[in-house]
């Protein structure tokens, strides 16, 4: 990769549009100064301690148990806190961190290949396009070893050579080998290591865990975080839980865009009643779209699914030169009639271009209607139906020929296996269509050096706030990040805070506060149950899903995003007269589960879009229309846009405020990128 | 279970070693049944008691057996409830299948078998004969006698097959698929020595091959 | 595609259930099982009806929470060409006016919350008694610090793929865990950091499995046959000769 100082900006407006207001910045001064190798210790030195015997006296609410929620509930419980533990799933096994494939980085340097702590950190902060915080990042990658240890010593089977030592593979684009994998489920290992952790809690009583029960408010005490409201989804009640501190660790978002590769429960409730409570909402619009997804089979579609971009290393992606020939077997269209868009536009790095440029390309692809595969009904920008095939072909013909079929099923047998079953085609002859598909979600609730949200006593964890992966997400970090937060981060900041929880106000049922949330939480249930319209929950969700794609995806255009923000308030007013979910609250309703969470996603996506609106440039996953090179690439803007926007709720359907924390970059120097 | 039930198959082993001894004669066969009854292990014990001691063995192994049988089956009944509307078998042998059933028939028949050639209560062909060779004999002359007893050995055999490849297993040599494929090799070649074993004597005798 | 299906309904644990015959139209061969009861889901909401109530989440195979018997065999294993999660079960599989019978997994430690959900919290607890290795946070060492055989190494991997789903219980005519249970004995018993608890851990996660209410094992091998990620049957062996073994240690006594 090359790089070239910035470009100077095309626009320079300050832009208070209707949409939002500018209130103050904000600057976390968490993190102390002095060199950045020692800021991670200055930290853990300067934050108060509770003394052991204290701590079963206080109470942890951890809402999620994937990494980062399963790893800190277990290691808080191992502390002595008194952890309380909650999954809408049946297991904390079932989080959805047990989906990710690829592997998870550590800087060990076990290849000598000249990795370090600051490589990592280097790496990282680059991948996110300059918009992620240093510090932060630096603990990251400074923690990422202990990380390994800790998982070998649960005993997650990590891939290992014949000599017995773990093996690495590059990953991600970068040039060291510091991935350690478990074949094509890490997460699931790094996730059951965890859950044997947690359970090992369970059982010792210092974590009490309440599966199938999903968090639907929170509980602001004096301006701190006390508790959250659950419903049981087995039976309906509606409960409060009351603690000296709150930590959510409750994933991403990406299912705003109803078709992802989340899991169908993956939600964004809890972070958003807790916005809607006082805590910010950073850079909501920063998504991570994946390019090799298998494609949209047809309406009925329910999620999309990821095949490891491994596949990339020996696949080429093509498309027909013709549009007449995107009907046809691509085993019928001549080599001279294929368009390998991605080597002809990007010939040094062809194939391998990173994920947003490879997936923003075959979307151009498709929009010139070249794309192969069913076609798809979709909504164009000014909202007609339309039929587009969404898909480009990702061929193994040369590899077939270069290392025979064999070679080809060594390396990537089980994808092509599982290509075939869900496709029903056979890729070793024709080849893969892929479609890029949201995948994950950098922003989430905004927070400190600490973890903490501006709301004290709240904490965010996890996928779930906005920290360390800025723009866009370097491979194979989110795990890293999600047991870096649970196992090592949280467990040595959160004591900070409940040093002084001694001096909390008593709370229980009775509380004003507690009583006003518990309501909150009955009245909106009693009023999503007696719509009673014509409309389904997930018809709505569809439709929002179109709404976030067609506009907020890879390609976002001003006058689009103002039109999404009107689609979505009418989405929106529409819902509320015309849904009908059936069945009671006391009861397992999982139409009720459903139609709560397209209630938030609706709220959020308005706000995802005025994020987008607001950010005038290209930047990570994300081309913005009017910030472009000549040539047609992303151009950042960090004269402008060098800050995190982390955004004030002050109403559903008023403005937000926008408060912006400059990055500053005292470590790193700013680079555009470029692959051409 | 898997003790009991090997120690069984041992003892179903040597029983049929012990019939095969009906092609060497009268005197041979004869000599043997004495043997048993007589003073194996003298002077350790008294002469006549090692008998009784190996009945008293494998009465308890069989109760053993049908008390571990037992709870496993109730078990079973405990944790199933609700039965399927609909359900196909993948893997399971027919053999696997019928343990339980299979066994209670068995058992029944191994009573009529005790109380046939033991107790010499229920002869069909006629008193007893002082020669445990002519009683033989004279019980596997009756064409129907020998189906009944064919009909059996099945029901004992594929008891066999499964059991002992499941006994392998409870007792931890199931190491790998290929040890699989071999403990159930092994089963099918001893529950087939075992039918073969057993039937061909009777077979014999009702075709007059084995004369008095 | 027009497909019938005759769906297990029960209101709630302790309601009586039923088949229940519907028509599902317009099943494109595409869909997974899963959307295709979506597609029901939908028809049903909006003519009043109750939706049919199923636990799924990822719908790529991993995470073990969907879990239905379809046409008599657990994730409708007799129905696919490959071991599978019901969740990638495609509609292909099926034959157009093909009857369909759902059902949810049957086996008195799983009870029925609702239609085709269970209740598989028991997996859980036998996790507790022991299936884990007690290494407190930053107490690791270093990684390398053992080294593990590739042999070992790929054991424990094949049998830490295990998603939980229940569907060995489902499968099993006992309704044993037995496949369950001896995957993490046996993930664990291959690694060098497991030893030191390989034998109480045994003890004790037996005794909760059985506890539990889960049958014995008679070694049939259904459990193996509708695993969705192929767990070995020879796990079951390895679980017994710790077991074995167990009774000769003093450690968990």
């Amino acid at each position: 990769m090359t790089t070239t100082t910035p470009a100077a900006p095309k626009t320079a407006k300050t832009q208070s549009t209707e949409y939002f207001e500018v209130g103050a910045e904000i600057k976390d001064a968490k993190a102390p100064g002095g060199a950045i190798e020692q800021k991670w210790s200055k930290r853990k030195f300067e934050a108060k301690l509770v003394n052991p015997s204290n701590r079963r006296k206080m109470t942890v609410i951890i809402v999620g148990t994937g990494l980062a929620g399963g790893a800190a509930a277990a290691s808080l419980g191992e502390a002595g806190y008194n952890v309380q533990n909650f999954c809408y799933q049946d297991s904390p096994r079932r989080a959805h961190s047990i989906a990710a494939q690829g592997g998870i980085n550590a800087a060990k340097n076990y290849r000598n290949d000249n990795d370090s702590t600051f490589r990592l950190f280097y790496d990282t902060v680059k991948g996110g396009d300059y918009r992620s915080r240093e510090t932060n990042v630096y603990r990251l990658a400074e923690v990422s070893s202990n990380i390994i240890d800790q998982c070998v010593a649960q005993g997650v089977p990590f891939a290992r050579e014949y000599g017995g030592l773990l093996d690495n593979r590059s990953f991600g684009g970068v040039q060291v080998q510091r991935t350690f994998y478990a074949r094509g489920q890490t997460g699931q290992q790094l996730l059951i290591g965890a859950y044997q952790a947690l359970e090992r809690q369970v059982a010792a009583g210092t974590v009490t865990m309440h599966t199938r029960h999903e968090m639907l408010e929170i509980i602001i005490v004096g301006g701190r975080a006390r508790g959250i409201i659950t419903r049981d989804m087995v039976t309906g009640e509606v409960e409060s839980h009351f603690a000296d501190v709150v930590v959510l660790a409750t994933g991403g978002y990406g299912n705003v865009f109803f078709l992802s590769t989340n899991a169908m429960g993956c939600n964004v409730t809890a972070n958003w009643r807790a916005h809607r409570k006082g805590a910010y909402f950073g850079n909501p619009c920063y998504t991570q779209i994946h390019p090799t997804c298998i494609p949209v089979h047809g309406e009925t579609q329910s999620k999309l699914t990821l095949m490891s971009e491994s596949l990339r290393n020996d696949g080429r992606i093509w498309v027909p030169k013709r549009a007449e020939d995107c009907e046809k077997d691509p085993r019928q269209i001549a080599e001279g009639d294929r368009d390998y868009y991605l080597e002809r536009i990007y010939p040094a790095f062809g194939n391998l271009v990173p994920r947003d440029i490879a997936s923003r390309q075959a979307k151009n692809m498709c929009d010139e209607g070249r794309g192969v595969g069913p076609a798809v009904k979709e909504f164009d920008a000014e909202g007609n139906e339309r039929f587009v095939r969404r898909g480009v072909y990702l061929d193994f013909a040369e590899a077939i020929g270069r290392i025979g079929k064999d070679g080809v099923a060594a390396r990537y047998g089980n994808l092509f296996d599982m290509y075939a079953q869900i496709t029903g085609e056979d890729p070793y002859e024709t080849g893969m269509r892929i479609y890029p598909a949201v995948h994950y979600t950098m922003g989430g609730l905004w927070v400190d050096y600490d973890l903490s949200s501006n709301v004290p006593g709240l904490y965010v964890t996890g996928e779930a706030n906005f920290s360390d992966h800025g723009a866009n997400r370097l491979g194979a970090s989110a795990l890293m990040q999600g047991l870096a937060d649970g196992y090592f981060v949280l467990p040595n900041t959160i004591n900070d805070y409940l040093a002084g929880s001694s001096k909390f106000e008593k709370v229980d049922e009775t509380h004003p506060a507690a009583v006003e949330a518990l309501e909150s939480v009955t009245d909106r249930i009693a009023k999503l149950l007696a719509v009673n319209g014509t409309r389904t929950v997930d018809s709505f969700h569809k439709e929002l899903g179109n709404i976030m794609w067609e506009y907020c995806g890879m390609y976002r255009t001003e006058a689009g995003l103002i039109k999404a923000i009107g689609l979505i308030r009418k989405l929106r007013e529409s819902f509320w007269k015309d849904v009908k979910v059936s069945g009671v609250n006391e009861d397992f309703n999982q139409t009720l589960e459903r139609a709560g969470r397209v209630v938030d996603f609706m709220e959020l996506g308005e706000l995802m879009c005025v994020d987008a609106l607001h950010r005038r440039e290209s930047c990570g996953g994300h081309f913005r229309a009017e910030s472009q090179t000549e040539d047609g690439e992303a151009l950042r803007h960090d004269d402008e846009y060098a800050y995190v926007a982390a955004w004030e709720y002050t109403g559903t359907a008023q403005t937000p405020i926008l408060h912006k924390e400059p990055l500053e970059y005292e470590f790193i120097e700013l680079k555009q990128r470029s692959y051409k | 279970m898997a003790i009991t039930g090997l120690i069984l198959i041992g003892f179903l082993l040597m029983h049929m070693y012990g019939n095969l001894k009906m092609f060497l004669g009268a005197e041979s066969f004869d000599h043997y049944a004495e043997w048993l009854k007589g003073d194996i292990l003298y002077p350790l014990i008294p002469k006549g008691w090692f008998i009784w001691l190996f009945r008293a063995f494998m009465v308890a192994a069989i109760v053993l057996h049908i008390y571990s049988a037992v709870t496993l089956w109730s078990r079973a009944v405990a944790a199933n409830p609700t039965a399927y509307a609909a359900k196909k078998k993948l893997a399971q042998t027919y053999s696997a299948r019928t343990m339980r059933w299979g066994g209670v028939i068995l058992a029944g028949l191994l009573i009529f078998h005790l109380a046939q050639f033991t107790v010499k209560a229920a002869l069909v062909n006629g008193p007893a004969s002082a020669s445990s060779y002519d009683m033989v004999i004279g019980e596997f002359s009756v064409w129907w006698m020998v189906l009944v007893y064919a009909l059996w050995i099945v029901t004992v055999c594929m008891h066999v097959r499964h059991g002992l490849w499941s006994a392998f297993a409870t007792l931890g040599a199931n190491t790998s698929a290929k040890a699989r494929a071999v403990l159930n090799g092994c089963a099918w070649a001893i529950a087939l020595l075992l039918y073969i074993g057993f039937m061909i004597m009777p077979v014999a005798v009702l075709f007059g091959w084995i004369r008095s | 595609m027009n497909i019938t299906l005759r769906i297990w309904r029960q209101a709630n644990a302790s309601a009586e259930g039923r088949m229940v015959t519907y028509q599902v139209q317009d099943v494109s061969a595409d869909m997974s099982f899963l959307e295709m009861l979506d597609l029901l889901n939908e028809d049903l909401t909006l003519k009043g009806e109750e939706p049919v109530a199923f636990d799924h989440d990822c719908r790529e195979g991993i995470c073990g929470m969907c879990g239905v018997v379809i046409n008599g065999t657990a994730h409708g294993r007799g129905e696919s060409p490959v071991p599978t999660t019901t969740c990638q079960l495609h509609m292909r599989s099926f034959e157009d006016g093909a009857t369909i019978d759902v059902e949810p997994w049957r086996a008195g430690p799983f009870p029925v919350i609702k239609d085709l959900a269970v209740d598989r919290s028991a997996f859980d607890r036998i996790i507790q008694a022991g299936g884990f290795i007690s290494a407190n946070t930053g107490a690791a060492p270093e990684a390398h610090a053992a080294p593990v055989g590739k042999l070992q190494a790929d054991r424990a991997f094949d049998a830490a793929t295990c998603i939980g789903c229940g569907a060995c219980v489902a499968a099993c005519p006992n309704s044993s865990a037995m496949l369950f249970t001896a995957a993490k004995i046996t993930h664990l018993a291959m690694l060098p950091q497991g030893q030191p608890e390989r034998y109480s851990r045994i003890k004790t996660m037996i005794a909760v499995h059985d506890e539990e209410g889960f049958g014995g094992c008679t070694n049939i091998g259904e459990c193996a046959e509708v695993c969705p990620k192929q767990i070995p049957f020879d796990t079951i062996s390895q679980l017994n000769r710790d077991l074995i073994a167990s009774l000769f240690k003093k450690d968990g006594k």
